[in-house]
């Protein structure tokens, strides 16, 4: 059919309907080219981490194994790496969020004397650079002559950790009114009873975000890390030793676990939001 | 600990003698730095009467309510809560239960978890619990809602949920902060009338504040009006009306004419443009040199034979259906003038005409005259 001549208003036509089609799909057309430069390269790692590569380097597609992912600890150090990291991540954002809970509760709710100093000494480490932070821990430590190692390590994430704490659950609490914990002591609710049965169940999805927000940071974080780990390799600073002598596909694989993990909690959230809107309407 | 505090204060509060003020403030001042938001205020409320704390906005009403609720200390002064001095008490250990203008429900509880949230605290549980927090669902027309969230009800639900949740600990005294402020016009007025007649079916004392000075008259026996962190006056509604004792509480209820004079004698007053006026019998004691007397604008009779008589010129006039209002300008400024349309047939006063003022001195009152009194 193509073949068969077409006359000319009807190629107008055409013509007009492919304009018609872009312009109607521009914005289409514009997300997926967005959504491609932003998961292309997780694609990549995805794709790599079931490549069966020869020699050191993981670069160019040469075969399908499953291997990669049954001997996924079959690097040495990568297991200890990943013990470390998961160890340090989960007791840094557990403690920079039950402290950062208890900074934000005190920045909204009570006045005290240095309370604007010490707004504005939150915000410091977010907007300091890695290096600088990483460096300046270094030199502290090395003055208190502390022992590098897991502490310094554990030390150094609470420590940027807590302003994400604090921004993340002041937000939250900003936002809620100030009556409803004066409204629970009305009705009987001494200090700790208000805190139990108001302020923490309104502040809990906040702190859960807080909590998800310092895993995430603490587990990739290099540069701090770097600076203030002594002998000891977290996950990371594995990666990058091995990638100076050729990274091997495991560590592909444990970015695509470390993804699907993610992908996954964030799904369940917005799966769990969804079911209590539908709920509630 | 709080739970035999409250058996302890029921317990008191049935041992006091009868006559006991189930609130009294002595002396309280209240300064928050350099502002003073209460001044030196003593108020007694009877148990059992429905108070209303008046007053323009920043007066202190809120910051009074809340010194009673626990939730601000005294600068100075005292608090007693029937026989017991309250000062340094925290609010879950105060037999007072607050109704908030925000409503303050908690948003992640359940309708019937909100009312039972006080009955919890002091340990009610299983039927009885039930039993009394249906009750009160029952009582504020809302049984059937317990499942709900608090997004779930309108304003006006909302309203009545925070009444039952702070009725249903049956306090001492129920304080109301302008609880009716986010509601609209004919809601308000309803529920002023629920309000009113609820609190006469729970005999409970209820302290309402409020800046709507019908609403105070409505709802309340007896009304504080306040000021500047002061109490200007404190009378039933129909004593504030009719016998307002300073120029700020004449103009705060309702419209009244202040005439300003200076005292002529017993029981008279030279106005400004030298006509004498009468005025009730015994007002002026107290009074010497300037005085400004005061009219209400439905007391005035046009062209009658009463004993005073101002003249005077119809500049404006307004037709409000039951009534009609005029301003007359007189020698001695402008008069608000209301005439009841209770004729029909009467010709209406028309702008420009001439006409003589004319009251019974018994219907005026004498305050001290105020710069900015209206
Ligand atoms: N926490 C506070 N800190 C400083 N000043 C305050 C505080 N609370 C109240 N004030 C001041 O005290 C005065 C009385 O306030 P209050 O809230 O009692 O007034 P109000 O009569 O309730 O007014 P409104 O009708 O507007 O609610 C005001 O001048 C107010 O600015
Ligand atoms: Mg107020």
């Amino acid at each position: 059919m193509s073949s068969i001549a077409v006359p000319a208003r009807s190629r107008r036509n055409t013509l007009a309907t492919t304009l018609g089609f872009v312009r109607r799909h521009l914005l289409t057309a514009y997300s997926i080219l967005f959504f491609a430069y932003l998961l292309l390269p997780i694609a990549v790692v995805i794709l790599f981490s079931f490549n069966h590569p020869i020699g050191k380097f993981n670069y160019t597609w040469q075969g399908f194994t499953w291997d990669n992912w049954r001997y996924w600890d079959g690097v040495p150090g990568i297991r200890s790496s990943i013990v470390l990291s998961l160890q340090i991540a989960l007791l840094a954002s557990i403690v920079a969020t039950a402290l950062g809970t208890l900074i934000a509760l005190a920045l909204v709710r009570y006045g005290f004397r240095g309370r604007g100093t010490t707004n504005i000494l939150i915000f410091l480490p977010l907007s300091t650079p890695e290096i600088v932070l990483g460096a300046s821990l270094l030199t502290l430590f090395l003055n208190l002559n502390v022992v590098f190692g897991f502490w310094t390590i554990l030390i150094a994430h609470i420590m940027f950790c807590i302003s994400f704490a604090v921004v993340t659950v002041k937000a939250r609490l900003v936002g809620f009114d100030r009556h409803l914990e004066e409204a629970a002591m009305d009705l009987g609710a001494n200090e700790w009873t208000t805190f139990r049965k108001v302020t923490l169940p309104l502040s809990a999805p906040a702190i859960l975000a807080a909590l998800l927000l310092c895993f995430a940071i603490s587990i990739d974080d290099f540069v701090v890390t770097y600076f203030n780990s002594g002998n000891k390799v977290t996950f990371p600073l594995f990666v990058w030793g091995a990638a100076r002598i050729g990274a091997p596909p495991q560590v592909n694989v444990i970015g695509t676990a470390i993804f699907v993990i993610a992908i996954t909690v964030m799904l369940a959230n917005v799966l769990v939001q969804m079911r209590r809107a539908k709920r509630v309407s | 600990m709080a739970v035999e505090e409250r058996i302890q204060q029921s317990l008191e509060r049935a041992a006091e003698p009868s006559g006991t003020p189930d609130v009294r403030l002595d002396r309280v001042t209240k300064k928050f730095d350099d502002v003073v938001a209460v001044d030196d205020l003593s108020l007694e409320i009877p148990r059992g009467s429905f108070f209303a704390l008046l007053g323009p906005s920043g007066c202190g009403k809120t910051t009074t309510l809340r010194m009673i609720g626990g939730f601000e200390e005294p600068t100075a002064g005292a608090i007693y809560l029937g026989e017991r001095e309250v000062s340094g008490t925290p609010p879950y250990k105060r037999d007072v239960n607050t109704v908030f203008q925000s409503y303050a429900l908690f948003p992640h509880l359940s309708i019937f978890e909100n009312v039972a949230f006080g009955l919890r605290r002091k340990g009610t549980r299983g039927g009885i619990l039930k039993g009394k927090v249906e009750e009160m669902l029952d009582l504020v027309q809302l049984s059937g809602y317990g499942k709900r969230k608090p997004r779930q009800l309108s304003g006006g639900q909302q309203q009545r949920v925070a009444l039952a949740r702070a009725l249903v600990n049956s306090p001492r005294v129920l304080l109301l902060d302008e609880p009716l402020g986010a509601l609209d016009l004919k809601l308000r007025k309803e529920m002023q009338l629920f309000i009113k007649r609820l609190q006469h079916d729970v005999g409970i004392t209820f302290i309402h504040v409020t800046h709507d000075q019908e609403e105070a008259m409505t709802m309340a026996d007896r009304i504080a009006v306040m000021n500047q962190g002061r109490i200007e006056q404190l009378g039933t509604p129909d004593e504030l009306y009719e016998l307002p004792q300073t120029a700020f509480v004449a103009g705060f209820l309702g419209i009244s004419n202040l005439l300003r004079g200076t005292v002529a004698g017993p029981d008279a007053v030279r106005l400004g443009d030298g006509t004498t006026i009468r005025v009730r019998t015994g007002s002026l004691a107290g009074h010497t040199g300037d005085v400004a007397v005061g009219i209400r604008p439905e007391k005035i009779r046009p062209d009658e034979q009463d004993p005073n008589a101002l003249p005077g010129v119809v500049r404006e006039r307004a037709y409000i259906g039951v009534s009609t209002q005029y301003i007359v300008e007189t020698r001695n400024g402008n008069v608000t003038v209301v005439v009841l349309n209770d004729r029909s047939g009467t010709v209406p006063h028309s702008p420009g005409d001439h006409l003589t003022l004319s009251w019974d001195p018994e219907a005026t009152f004498v305050v001290d005259p105020m710069e900015e009194a209206e």
